[in-house]
């Protein structure tokens, strides 16, 4: 490319009006390269360097180890067993919000009146701090004192209460039941915006053709919804390979790991065992992972889009 | 025609019982928070946890109120505040050059800062951390702005950068014609022509940078320099076992932006789902 100038000379530019021109792209883009440069490409890059160091973070005492803690990483149980939960919570975030969400846009796109209201409220847990909702989730769940197994009691179903956070069969599925009761409402209010995308002069024209809302349902408004959903799924993946606040507020990634994401693991190398160097690689093998899964989706998703 | 009698009814049945159903679900955890925040802890333990208070006993919220949750709430806007001023410039000034100006990496450069949004901040976690107490910000409401600010900057330069696309042409060459270089034109006719996408961006960071954990759990660790956030959790270390105290420091802390909300649901909602909707 020749043209370096930003735009062809107009009228009353001067020498030094051009030469700001020249330079204009570079002062308006300044900040924003500088800072993502200084906390986030440098970190990313420090991130592998300190993987390859031996370190508790204090002092100079770092000894350089090669490969050694990506060797470790490559066999580390923890991580796998981590990173498996990473990959059922982004399974079962999707298996059961987007349904759930689906059926909700469709309840208030026939609402009236009252789906304002509903829409308002429904999107209150969103407002929420993942540390809010881990306080106040980990007491609607305690054994004793919990509204929760109160509820279930209540109801003549207390047989089935549990120490919901406390029992390594139940506590990544609990934490997972608040994410999705916390984000159910988010892909609603995609689903809406993609009903209401939908032409109405189509499905009235479907309407006098004899065709029942059902079909009009099933057959146009649901496919006309792919693309949405495509974007619904790819958000929630992302969203749960990248997860930690809840959960770390919630179980800590306990008990005995059974609720221990990609994100809580580095957090405890580093911050609770001081090994900055394993924890690094361990911040290292999750961006790989992530940036592996999301660029196979985000593939997926387009060849998807090619072939409809 | 259109439905069947029967199906008409289920639709008339099914479409509130479920509305409501969900409206349940959605409730059920706030009342719990805000019933059990007036009771007394021995009342807590004492009666049944969906019976109702005693008396709107308000000695939870007076204890909190007593300690530091001023100071957090103080650091948090102040925090919030400067990062999303910073957050509209920054990223304005950026769409604007992706937006109007031809240059030799502008899609390569483009590219690059909007894949930044699905890089996981964790990676980014020790350096910076490092990073923060090689400047001696560590454990200083100023630790946090620099990260919060470049966090944001991807999402935002990218739907500032589609906002601005659509600003037509005719009004920029209108103003160079008038004798207005790059910068005039981006402070006179793209800033205040931006609003909308300019709100939009401050909604949805703002929230964002509200709600902040991480960073501010890593980077400040001391009281009169953490965010409300870690309100809830310095205060669950201080209250242990009294549930109701802590569960009042959960419905204080998320007052604010409860408060907001009821001033500008619609603003809001659409704030939260920039990036995934267009618009």
């Amino acid at each position: 490319m020749t043209d370096i100038s930003t735009r062809p000379a107009d009228g009353g530019a001067g020498g030094t009006a051009l030469s700001l021109k020249t330079f204009a792209p570079a002062i308006f883009l300044a900040p924003a390269v500088l800072l993502l440069a200084v906390y986030l490409l440098y970190p990313l890059v420090d991130s592998f360097r300190l993987s390859l160091f031996d370190w508790n973070g204090l002092g100079s005492d770092a000894r350089f180890v090669g490969l050694d803690n990506w060797k470790k990483l490559a066999t580390d149980a923890l991580f796998w067993e981590a990173a498996w939960n990473n990959i059922l919570l982004a399974f079962f975030s999707v298996l059961v919000q987007m349904p759930i969400a689906l059926v909700l846009a469709v309840v208030l796109d026939n609402a009236g009146k009252g789906s304002r209201i509903l829409k308002i409220l429904y999107f209150l847990p969103l407002l929420m701090s993942s540390v809010a909702l881990g306080v106040l989730f980990k007491y609607f769940y305690d054994v004793t004192f919990g509204p929760l197994n109160a509820l279930l009691d209540f109801v003549g179903l207390g047989y089935l209460a549990q120490d919901w956070l406390g029992d390594t069969r139940f506590a990544l599925g609990a934490v997972i039941a608040v994410v999705c009761w916390q984000y159910i409402p988010f892909y609603m209010v995609l689903f809406m915006a993609g009903l209401a995308s939908f032409p109405a002069d189509i499905s009235e024209a479907a309407k006098l053709d004899g065709a029942s809302e059902a079909t009009i349902f099933w057959k146009m408004k649901l496919p006309h919804l792919k693309g949405t959903l495509r974007t619904a799924i790819v958000l929630s993946v992302i969203g749960a390979l990248r997860y930690f606040d809840l959960i770390y507020v919630m179980t800590g990634g306990g008990p005995e790991g059974a609720s221990e994401l990609m994100a809580t693991y580095m957090y405890r190398n580093v911050f609770s065992s001081f090994q900055l160097g394993y924890g690094s690689t361990v911040a290292s093998g999750m961006f790989i992972v992530v940036i592996l899964i999301a660029s196979v989706l985000m593939r997926l998703s387009k060849r998807y889009e090619t072939e409809v | 025609m259109a439905s069947s009698p029967a199906a008409r009814v289920t639709g008339r049945i099914a479409v509130p019982v479920l509305g409501l159903f969900w409206l349940a679900v959605t409730t059920v955890p706030f009342l719990f928070m805000v019933m059990t925040s007036f009771k007394s802890q021995q009342e807590s333990f004492s009666s049944s946890v969906w019976a109702l208070p005693k008396a709107l006993d308000l000695v939870n919220y007076e204890s909190v109120l007593e300690g530091p949750f001023l100071t957090y709430f103080k650091n948090s806007v102040m925090v919030v505040v400067i990062s999303v001023i910073l957050i509209m410039l920054i990223s304005a000034m950026a769409a604007f050059a992706f937006a109007r100006m031809r240059f030799r990496l502008n899609d390569a450069l483009f590219g690059l800062i909007v894949a930044g949004m699905i890089v996981p901040i964790h990676i980014t976690l020790v350096p910076i951390y490092l990073l923060t107490r090689q400047l001696g910000l560590y454990d200083s409401q100023f630790a946090l702005i620099g990260p919060y600010v470049a966090t944001s900057l991807p999402i935002s330069v990218f739907i500032l950068t589609e906002f601005m696309r659509q600003i037509p042409k005719e009004l920029e060459e209108a103003a160079r014609l008038d004798g207005c270089g790059p910068f005039a034109i981006f402070f006179k006719v793209f800033l205040p022509l931006s609003g909308p996408g300019l709100s939009t961006i401050a909604i949805y960071n703002g929230i964002m940078l509200w709600n902040e954990f991480i960073f501010a759990y890593v980077l400040t660790s001391s009281t009169s320099t953490r965010t409300l956030p870690l309100a809830i959790w310095d205060y669950q270390g201080q209250y242990t076992s009294n549930i109701p105290a802590i569960l009042a420091v959960v419905t204080l802390t998320s007052l604010p932006l409860v408060v907001a909300y009821a001033f500008g649901q619609e603003k809001i909602v659409k704030g939260m789902m920039a990036g995934s909707l267009k618009g």
